[in-house]
């Protein structure tokens, strides 16, 4: 698929992104497409700040160069009231769930819809069991997420995600810290929502398996720029060493093991503090 | 020496945009109040958790200050032989200064300590930050109901532990030290004013609700996410809120009761 | 929200405590009973001292208290203190000729304006002067006067 065609027809783009946290660069230069209808992935190691561009999509941070349009709009041309009916489409699966702890299942599913809404609620009501039913949940309505497992709540998150039926959805690390079933059943809602709802979906995550089997396309991210990028099996193909790597997971390679350090032999040696 | 002057600026400087951080964050917050206005339900939820959380400690506290100040009161005035003004005396204390006071530092305790936690912990799980990408201003939707809960309850929690405490001061002068109870009732009437005294004192309890909540909620909406963040904002609160409270209590003193 | 009917009803009693308390404060321990600006008619003393009185300080006849103080303030042709005093609209019948002293509540207590009936069929109206005055005592200036006349006793 050639370049030209990914960008006409993507959702969300990333021009010359940079942004830095103090002085520590987290993104320099970085182009990307998000192509509608399609599942996008972003991969990389854990601390390259694949969260943090998830919040410069949703506006939730400021880029210190560059733009990002979403379905047309430049996000951080936005003005806050406007930025905010962007973002009722715009749904965003955080890696804890980010569950409204005070509130059972039902009442988070009912939360964008009752703060957005002017619903009867026994539309609320449908609404709600429909989108619980969609990730299987339905019959856990009354626990609430202290009483859920991580996969549940992801799951409950996910409901609540759909509620207002949006246009896309971001999902940040879904699979981590999830028992084989749990991921399985992630990787199967990710799939089957997005094809069944028409959404646009960008993954962020660093599970090689399960993101290669569901992902349309890949960019892989490493040190604040995008080192490789392709459909699932372009990037296992990759000729970069570094990507080898980290599809494989082996220890040593272009990343090292260790992180950098004086010599071992003068670190023994020296005195040492005690705290 | 220049480490010194260092850590002194910078600590200067931070001080200052944390509290223009803190400001931003006030307004943001009384402008709130006015969009959550047609919404009750949140309101109450926080009364619930603010207020009647709060009751009980602060009734207990109440009773036990005003039957100690009936006995300090009752020890000192008798060498006078001025008994009878017991009343006076501590319906003076609980309704000018004690009331308004330990009832804002029993507040800051029991219920800003838990904003504080409660807020910062949202923040640490990211509601906060899901909130915001669901669209919903965290500060109108979780914020403003809390501080509107915490300025009115503050005056309420004041009026009950001084009117407990006026009680609790007759039980003791009147119950177990004979001072006669319409002479309590009457030389207290007689002498503490409905505007200098009542007034000024619920002026008072609604400043230090305000403050407290403020620093409550700014406290955990700016704490660091993380356990440690979370539970050096407790400490702050508490801490800043007791040094707020007894500061402008004797800017507001000053200005209330300065020319009799 | 399935605690929210017990909620509201704490919430309720909460705020109705709350609320009870304000009450009892005004009602109760202040002076608001007695301060509501009940009806009344004010009257005029001159005083050669007015001592520690104050505005609020009690008018009472006969040990009871039927109105208040309202103004103090100075005459600088006649150097004397003028006190206006509130009298309350139900003691219409007070004699014209009535005597205004200002006593000392006990030893330590404070200075209070004593009326004292006299004879006259005229009653105290709305601006009436009281002529018939007698000063505070000053304590200081009774202590000096008992030292010297008791110094000049022993000579």
């Amino acid at each position: 698929m050639s370049d030209s065609v990914r960008s006409q027809n993507s959702l969300v783009a990333v021009r010359g992104l940079s942004f830095s946290r103090g002085d520590n660069k987290i993104f320099k230069d970085v182009f990307m497409d998000f192509e509608r209808g399609k599942i996008t992935a972003i991969m990389g190691p854990s601390g390259t700040g694949k969260t943090t561009l998830l919040k410069l999509i949703g506006g939730q941070l400021r880029p210190a160069q560059g733009s990002i349009t979403v379905d047309g709009s430049n996000v951080h041309r936005l003005r806050r009231n406007e930025l905010f009916v962007l973002r009722k489409r715009m749904g965003m699966l955080f890696q804890s769930g980010a569950l409204l702890t005070d509130m059972n299942v039902y009442d988070n599913v009912a939360f964008p819809l009752r703060e957005h809404t002017h619903l009867s609620e026994s539309m609320i009501r449908t609404l709600v069991l429909m989108k619980l039913q969609a990730v299987g949940l339905r019959g856990a309505r009354n626990l609430m997420p202290n009483e859920l497992s991580g996969g549940m709540a992801r799951r409950v998150a996910l409901a609540r995600a759909i509620a207002l039926d949006p246009m896309m959805i971001m999902y940040d690390e879904p699979f981590t810290g999830q028992d084989p079933i749990s991921k399985g059943v992630l990787v199967h809602l990710i799939k089957s929502l997005n094809a069944t709802l028409g959404l646009t979906s960008i993954i962020v995550s660093h599970d090689v398996h399960e993101t290669s089997a569901i992902a349309d396309y890949i960019y892989v991210v490493s040190d604040g720029k995008v080192i490789g990028e392709g459909t699932p099996t372009e990037i296992k193909q990759s000729s970069s060493e570094w990507v080898q790597q980290f599809m494989d997971g082996s220890a040593d390679g272009p990343v090292h093991f260790h992180y950098p350090a004086k010599d071992l032999q003068d670190d023994l040696m020296s005195t040492g503090k005690r705290y | 020496m220049m480490d010194f002057i260092q850590t002194l600026g910078r600590n200067t400087r931070g001080s200052f945009t944390k509290l223009g951080r803190a400001t931003f964050f006030l307004v943001q917050t009384i402008t709130g109040i006015i969009e959550i206005l047609p919404r009750p339900r949140l309101l109450l939820k926080q009364l619930y958790s603010v207020g009647v959380l709060s009751f009980l400690i602060i009734s207990i506290s109440g009773l036990f200050v005003g039957m100690v100040l009936g006995l300090q009161g009752f020890y000192i005035l008798s060498d006078f032989g001025a008994e009878e003004t017991l009343g006076v005396m501590v319906a003076a204390s609980l309704v000018r200064e004690l009331g308004p006071v330990v009832s804002a530092l029993l507040f800051a305790g029991r219920a800003g300590s838990a904003l504080t936690a409660e807020i910062g912990l949202m923040k640490a799980t990211e509601q906060l930050s899901g909130m915001e990408m669901m669209a919903v201003d965290p500060i109108k939707r979780i914020i403003s109901p809390r501080f509107l809960a915490g300025v009115i309850s503050m005056p309420l929690l004041a009026a009950l532990f001084s009117a407990i405490g006026i009680i609790g001061g007759q039980i003791v002068g009147s119950g177990l030290l004979g001072v006669d109870e319409g002479a309590y009732w009457s030389q207290m009437q007689a002498k503490i004013d409905f505007q200098d005294d009542i007034i000024n004192g619920v002026i008072k309890s609604l400043v230090f609700g305000f403050v407290t909540s403020w620093i409550a909620l700014f406290e955990g909406y700016d704490a660091i996410p993380t356990s440690e963040g979370v539970s050096r904002a407790t400490t702050r609160t508490v801490v800043n809120s007791a040094f707020s409270i007894l500061g402008l209590d004797f800017i507001l003193t000053a200005l209330m009761f300065g020319d009799d | 929200m399935q605690h929210s009917n017990t909620q509201d009803t704490l919430v309720g009693l909460f705020v109705a405590a709350g609320i009870a308390g304000l009450f009892f404060l005004a009602l109760q321990v202040s002076n608001l009973s007695s301060f509501t600006e009940q009806k009344g008619y004010t009257i005029t003393a001159r005083f050669e001292n007015s001592g520690g009185l104050k505005v609020k300080s009690p008018v009472s006849a006969a040990g009871v208290k039927i109105g208040q103080v309202s103004d103090i303030s100075f005459d600088p042709k006649t150097y004397e203190s003028v006190v206006k005093m509130r009298i309350n609209a139900q003691y219409n019948s007070i004699p014209d000729d009535t005597t205004a002293s200002i006593f000392t509540a006990g030893l330590l207590g404070e200075q209070y304006v004593s009326l004292e009936p006299g004879g006259s069929s005229e009653h105290l109206k709305q601006n009436s002067n009281i002529e018939i005055t007698q000063s505070a005592i000053i304590l200081e200036k009774a202590i000096g006067q008992f030292l010297f006349k008791s110094a000049e006793e022993k000579k």
